[in-house]
């Protein structure tokens, strides 16, 4: 019989130990997560009625302080324009990269700069449609679309980065068969490329909406907020991240109370958002 | 039309995907060749010629002046060790080398009178004329059957109603029509290798191309379907000029008219098959065919 090589006592140890302190690790970065949500539906869920999501805000000193329907359609429209300008752009961004730019100086520096992007606090953006648009006061002073273009500024470089993630992932083996058939680039981007891609560009665009929809500071002083119901986006609208900020510091109970059932709502929308970007990911890996 | 040497090959290890794709076909299915036209008459074929062809990629000079006329309805193999540039200078032949960045070619491929390097080219037309298999079996995974084949007409941008005919035509040609003919519209990725690869032969010919090159198109084959994919070889030789490329000499002994040997970017011989193998006029080639180096 073969004798197993000896482990000393010390080495077993240490394993324990290491192994603990991952779990320990683990679990404190659980813990943030596990208390946001745990409040959120404490302090959301009661809040939530027929009521809550088919009256607007009405501002009323007394009484039912109005539920919260202008700030939901609001945010959709909002974010939906934003993402019909920064998805198309986007991926175009990343096309443009992938296919036809490559590593050329110019590719490299638009590269370096939707980084860049990536990182600026979006505040600066909702900044920089403050001073452009609205300072300006180019077409109305402040209306939902500047707000849903300073989201597109956002999202454009989370778009543009994933996509181009994606479309590296491309085998070039596909766009050479397909060169070698005798079809121009642009057919080979538009029937091989981008079907290839697809599922992944999907995921990248939905994860990119669900950061737009959370975001507060571009809204700020671009929408500046509306307690009555429109979905004219060449007026000052309602959002759900405003609706939050505005309420959350009101001396009203039942208004602060509106404000967690509206971040219970808002968080329930981005997490379905992220659900279908999964089924559309594990689609793509069948396929 | 079955290559000589198919008897002496070495024993075959049936692997999985080989099993699937027999029982799917239990009757030998030959390719119908004469599916898609009469043969050419003789002579009428189109010769390639290369003179004083390099090729580069960067600092790098993968080929250097080369001189070969790959003659009209034959097959033309081209062996030598790897890296030696084979491949480049094939992918000269249609210009997709140029697609590499930092990638260029110098000197003359002419297409009986055409200067596929004439700047009044169209590389789309270029390639049209010069179909392409590759090493690894590449079907479009976002279509099926159907549409593998037919992508060559659609991105070329050949639309019309014999689309269908022409597919069907293709697949035939290639042995592949009785093995999926019902399932047509399946995704091309669901095949086995050895029947991908057939798929993208077929797509390849279904643009009706003059000269088809092949890069070490059985390399990820398993010997019996690379026994089909050389019976086809000989079979399409009858209407098209092919270039294979390839690391296995008995491949070449087997499928080749004449055998190009090349050696670190250079030209060595060019010589009918099996004098190349038997009586090589070069040194060189005679050390490399008798396995003493490469």
């Amino acid at each position: 019989m073969t004798e197993l090589p000896h482990i000393s006592a010390r080495r077993r140890r240490t394993d324990k130990i290491m192994r603990g302190l991952l779990a320990g690790a683990t679990g404190i970065a659980l813990v943030p997560l596990i208390l946001v949500i745990y409040y959120l539906i404490y302090k959301g869920i009661g809040q939530w009625s027929v009521k809550f999501f088919t009256t607007d805000p009405n501002g009323n000193f007394l009484g039912y302080p109005g539920g919260i329907r202008s700030a939901i359609l609001g945010s959709i429209e909002i974010v939906a324009l934003a993402s019909l300008i920064a998805v198309p752009l986007g991926i175009a961004v990343a096309l443009y990269l992938v296919e036809y730019g490559k590593k050329s100086l110019f590719a490299n520096v638009v590269r370096y700069f939707v980084d860049v992007m990536t990182g600026v606090p979006s505040i600066v953006f909702g900044l920089f449609i403050y001073i452009v648009l609205i300072a300006s006061h180019i077409g109305g002073n402040f209306t939902g679309w500047k707000g849903s273009l300073a989201i597109a500024l956002v999202m454009l470089p989370i778009v543009a980065r994933s996509a181009e993630v994606v479309l590296n992932l491309v085998p070039g083996s596909l766009r050479e068969a397909a060169l070698a058939l005798g079809a121009p680039r642009w057919r080979v981007v538009t029937r091989v490329v981008l079907p290839t891609a697809a599922p992944g560009l999907l995921t990248g665009s939905l994860l990119a909406i669900a950061r737009g929809a959370g975001e507060t500071a571009p809204l700020l002083f671009t929408i500046l907020g509306a307690n009555a119901l429109t979905l004219n986006l060449s007026q000052q609208m309602n959002a759900l991240p405003l609706q939050i900020f505005n309420d959350i510091t009101s001396p009203r109970n039942a208004i602060v109370a509106r404000a967690w059932g509206a971040a219970l709502t808002l968080v329930t929308l981005i997490l379905i958002l992220n659900l279908i970007a999964r089924a559309a990911q594990r689609r793509s890996r069948m396929a | 039309m079955i290559p000589p040497d198919t008897q002496s090959k070495e024993p075959t290890e049936v692997s999985t995907s080989d099993s699937t794709e027999q029982s799917s076909a239990p009757q030998e299915e030959a390719p119908d060749i004469s599916a898609l036209g009469s043969p050419k008459p003789e002579g009428a074929g189109h010769n390639v010629v290369l003179k004083g062809l390099n090729a580069h990629y960067g600092q790098t000079h993968a080929v250097k002046g080369v001189d070969i006329t790959f003659p009209a309805g034959e097959v033309t193999a081209i062996i030598g060790p790897s890296g030696c540039g084979k491949s480049t200078m094939v992918r000269c032949i249609n210009r997709m080398h140029e697609e590499i960045p930092g990638a260029y070619a110098a000197g003359s491929v002419t297409l009986d009178e055409l200067d596929v390097y004439a700047p009044d080219v169209d590389i789309t037309a270029v390639r049209r004329l010069i179909g392409m298999v590759f090493q690894k079996p590449n079907p479009f995974p976002t279509m099926s059957i159907f549409d593998n084949v037919a992508a060559g007409l659609r991105l070329t941008g050949t639309r019309g109603e014999n689309t269908r005919e022409r597919v069907h035509k293709a697949l035939r040609a290639v042995g592949l029509w009785g093995e999926v003919k019902n399932r047509l519209d399946k995704p091309g990725i669901g095949l086995s290798g050895g029947q991908q690869q057939r798929l993208c032969i077929a797509r390849t010919i279904a643009v009706e191309p003059e000269v088809i090159l092949m890069d070490e198109p059985c390399s990820a084959l398993d010997p019996i379907a690379t026994l089909k994919v050389e019976e086809l070889i000989a079979e399409l030789k009858e209407r098209y000029t092919i270039v294979i490329v390839t690391h296995n000499m008995q491949q070449a002994g087997r499928v080749a008219d004449s055998t190009v040997f090349m050696l670190d970017g250079e030209f060595i011989e060019h010589s009918p098959t099996t004098e190349l193998f038997t009586k090589p006029k070069d040194e060189r080639t005679e050390r490399y065919v008798t396995g003493k180096f490469g």
